[in-house]
């Protein structure tokens, strides 16, 4: 009879904190980051599409979903870590299949050879390019990803992807990427 | 909060001061230079004014290759708020406007105006203030933007900007301090132009209104303190502080900290703290612009070091190249085994990359040693965690943990320790006895974070314009979809609406097509008859056939002429469609007329009515074909050139590529 009262009054008291457990489950739930939003604030948003996905989101879904992490050229190494750290996975080599790490390139159109066909401004993913048919177009390139995309639709070939050069206020101390002058740069203190 | 005022001044007036923490005492040299009055300089045979000298913005180009400018005219606009026009050091012709070594460490080329001096020496006309006490404040901070003037002490903040502060200022101080070794640029000028740095702070003070002036000046400097203390006696809300020796005591927070206690929070300005702080020399260059109405385009330069012969101050124009002021002071190239300027001090300064860099609003030193006297620092060795750099640090840092995690690239930790409140003063490097370039290691990793930060900003940027994109295409399909169906719909409406008219008016639309058929099959008829001969041999035949069997059969007659209408249709059908093949033969072939008309004669059909026609449909045809061939040829042209491009690009990458790796290699070697 004890053993049957005590045995009672234990499964009461489970029952009991059960549904207060269940209770805060609920009414204190806690709205996460969704992972795939966290994936995606990783991911460079070039949105060049070399990963084989429409964009940077829908590899985050991808990823999210158990696709490899190393298919993203534009974010590199630096960007491989950070998602193997987030997934918790091993960090491994880009895959060289999705293209190779490059240096940052902005598009610039030769203006005076474009047709005004407008074919670049469909392919733009940020609508960096302003233009109008038949009228000269031009790339916005603060707005410019480097995502390349808009270089093979021109009929003319008159999209160029040049190298964003470094000026003095992202230089990133490093002497061996310096001019020469005509004295050796040696840092001081 | 931080100590009240009435406390700060109880001290101070018995010439009682706080301290900071850290600091270390260098060897001054500063005998090497201030011996002698401020030398002027002749005139330079080019003169290279980068167009940007301040933090912020630079504003817009005023002056085109071939102008003639006259001295201290405008080179560039003040229109944004962060730009500081710079102004012609003399006058003279632009010569060139393009990009110029740069007065920064890497050297990198900025825009840079270079004018050649005529030798005249020219001013523009002047609008001195006769007395500025009578002029709003709005005004005389408004000049004091016209006139160039940004920070001379070494970060070169606007002045503009900082005077504008809407904060009520309690202390103005007034920085004469000078605390690195060698310079000695703002000792000579408080020695020999104290009235007229005192006439800037009395223009300050008039602007911003605060309770106490403190003109700070280390007391390694006597003759400086006793001038500055002459030149304030009248005032009495203006106080000389005589402060001890230390490095970095110049800083402006150490300053502060030393002056009042107050602390400027991290990421805070001083006047979070009611005080306000200005260098002596841009007092100097406040009077030059109000009182005598001279915009800024000179500023002493300290000429120093053991490889120089006479090192000495000068008055140097803006845009000076450097060599003209090594030669003024005498370089002695046999004391340096390789060529080696440090712009600024030993403790901040960098080394130049070119003889050519100009001076600029923040060069207040050259330094010219000799190798003894500032070794090169190439054999760094491990940290032995001795904490001598975290004595030493002024910030209370501590320095070997933002060394370890900024060598180690881990950024994050090296922020945990409070990276960006480093000052980059030097003290660490000096004191290390491993010899790390600390500083160093703490540029790269503040550079790698502000561009990591750009960067992310970017992409977010990018995410948005992206999104934004999507969202508008999707409601342009939607938006078509919507109107396709609302036009069907339409439509469909209007048909059961008057649906019994409508279907009236099918129904005599299809009747009349049907007229119109038969009368063509009639047509086609009459002209198939005359011109291919089989046909015309069997329509006979069958003529006189029929002729016989009509007159028995009228009713046979008829069957007959329908069997003929249907014959004479389907030959007219094939005659058609073989003159359609042949015309686009004759397209195809694109020759000119000979092949087709061959064609044409071998073909069944021997009359063909618009032969005429026919022969220049080809011709205008051929003429499209090949302006097409053109076309497609120069496309292939473009592609050709495209993937010969690309191909190099590649190339060239690759090579980039290689060759950064092999350089950044070379790099860890070296810091190994
Ligand atoms: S301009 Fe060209 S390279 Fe730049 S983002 Fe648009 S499509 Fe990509
Ligand atoms: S002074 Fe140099 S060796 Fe000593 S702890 Fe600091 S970094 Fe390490
Ligand atoms: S350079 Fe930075 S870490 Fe080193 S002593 Fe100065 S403030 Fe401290």
């Amino acid at each position: 009879m004890f053993t049957f009262g005590s045995l009672l009054i234990v499964a009461l008291l489970a029952l009991v904190f059960g549904a207060i457990l269940g209770f805060a489950a609920i009414r204190f739930k806690v709205e996460g980051d969704p992972l795939v939003e966290q994936i995606d604030a990783i991911l460079p948003q070039t949105q060049c599409g070399q990963c084989g996905y429409p964009g940077c989101k829908p590899y985050a879904e991808a990823i999210a979903n158990g696709d490899d992490i190393n298919k993203c050229p534009p974010g590199g190494e630096a960007t491989i870590k950070e998602l193997a750290d987030l997934m918790g996975v091993e960090a491994k080599p880009l895959d060289a299949a999705h293209g190779v790490e490059d240096i940052k390139k902005v598009a610039f159109i030769r203006e005076d050879e474009c047709i005004g066909c407008t074919k670049c401004i469909q392919a733009c993913p940020v609508d960096a390019i302003i233009g109008a048919a038949k009228q000269m177009h031009t790339i916005i390139t603060d707005e410019c990803t480097g995502c390349d995309l808009c270089v093979d639709p021109c009929p003319v070939d008159c999209i160029d992807m040049i190298p964003v050069e470094v000026d003095a206020s992202h230089w990133e101390w490093n002497f061996s990427k310096v001019p020469v002058g005509d004295i050796p740069i040696k840092q001081v203190s | 909060m931080f100590a009240d005022y009435d406390q700060i001044m109880e001290r101070l007036s018995v010439n009682q001061l706080w301290d900071f923490p850290g600091g270390v005492h260098p060897e001054q040299k500063k005998s090497l230079s201030n011996q002698h009055n401020i030398e002027a300089m002749p005139l330079a045979s080019a003169y290279y004014v980068p167009v940007k000298q301040h933090i912020g913005v630079h504003g817009e180009l005023l002056v085109e290759v071939g102008d003639h400018v006259l001295k201290g005219q405008a080179l560039t606009n003040n229109e944004q708020s962060m730009a500081v026009p710079v102004h012609a050091p003399s006058s003279g012709t632009v010569t060139n406007i393009a990009e110029h070594v740069s007065a920064h460490p890497s050297g990198i080329p900025e825009l840079t105006v270079t004018i050649e001096p005529d030798g005249q020496d020219q001013w523009i006309s002047l609008k001195p203030v006769p007395d500025f006490t009578k002029v709003a404040s709005v005004d005389l901070i408004n000049m004091i933007c016209e006139a160039g003037i940004s920070g001379l002490g070494g970060a070169g903040f606007p002045t503009h900007i900082k005077t504008t502060s809407v904060q009520p200022t309690e202390f103005l101080i007034i920085n004469g301090i000078e605390c690195e070794p060698y310079i000695s640029s703002d000792d000579r000028l408080m020695r020999e132009h104290a009235w007229q740095i005192r006439q800037g702070i009395d223009i300050l003070v008039h602007i911003l209104q605060p309770k106490q002036v403190l003109v700070a000046v280390e007391d390694n400097k006597p003759e400086a303190l006793e001038t500055m203390a002459i030149a304030c006696q009248q005032k009495d809300n203006y106080q000389v502080v005589s402060v001890p020796t230390k490095y970095p005591a110049g800083g402006e927070k150490q300053l502060i900290q030393v002056l009042t206690s107050r602390e400027v929070p991290a990421n805070g300005l001083p006047s979070d703290v009611a005080c306000i702080m200005y260098n002596v020399g841009t007092c100097y260059a406040i009077a030059d612009a109000i009182v005598e109405g001279k915009p800024l385009i000179k500023r002493v330069v300290t000429i120093t070091g053991e490889a120089v012969q006479t090192p000495k101050n000068v008055w140097a124009r803006l845009g000076t190249p450097v060599e003209e002021l090594l030669e003024s002071a005498g370089y002695l190239a046999n004391k340096q085994k390789e060529a080696r300027v440090v712009m600024g001090g030993p403790m901040m300064g960098f080394a130049i990359t070119s003889t050519k860099t100009p001076v600029v609003k923040i060069t207040n030193c050259l330094l010219v040693p000799s190798d003894e006297e500032l070794p090169h620092i190439d054999d760094e060795r491990a940290c032995i965690r001795c904490s001598a750099c975290a004595d030493a640090c002024p910030v209370s840092l501590l320095p070997q943990q933002m060394f370890w995690y900024s060598k180690a690239k881990e950024l994050d930790k090296a922020q945990e320790y409070h990276l960006f409140d480093c000052i980059e003063c030097g003290a660490c490097a000096y004191v290390c006895p491993s010899e790390i370039p600390l500083v160093h290691y703490y540029r790269q990793a503040k550079a790698d974070i502000r561009n990591q930060q750009e960067e992310k900003a970017k992409s977010e940027k990018a995410k948005i314009r992206f999104e934004a994109r999507k969202a508008r295409l999707q409601r342009e399909k939607e938006e078509r979809e919507e109107k396709h169906r609302l036009a069907a719909e339409a439509r469909k409406s209007s048909m059961t609406k008057d649906g019994g008219a409508a279907k009236d008016k099918i129904a005599a639309a299809l009747a009349r097509a049907k007229a119109k058929k038969e009368a063509l099959a009639k047509q086609a008829v009459a002209d198939t008859t005359t011109p291919s001969e089989k046909t015309t041999n069997e329509t006979s035949a069958r003529s006189t056939n029929q002729a016989t069997v009509s007159t028995e059969q009228t009713s046979k007659q008829t069957k007959q002429d329908k069997d003929s209408d249907k014959k004479a249709k389907v030959a007219a059908a094939i005659a058609k469609a073989k003159a359609k093949k042949t015309k686009q033969a004759a397209g195809v072939v694109d020759e000119t007329s000979a092949p087709s008309s061959k064609k044409k004669k071998n073909s069944p059909i021997t009359k063909i009515p618009e032969d005429t026609n026919e022969s220049e449909v080809p011709a205008a045809e051929s003429e499209k074909a090949k302006a097409a061939e053109l076309k497609k040829k120069r496309v292939a042209a473009a592609l050709a050139k495209a993937k010969a491009k690309k191909a190099r690009e590649a190339k060239a990458a690759k090579q980039k590529q290689t060759e950064a790796a092999e350089a950044n290699n070379n790099q860890g070697e070296e810091n190994n």
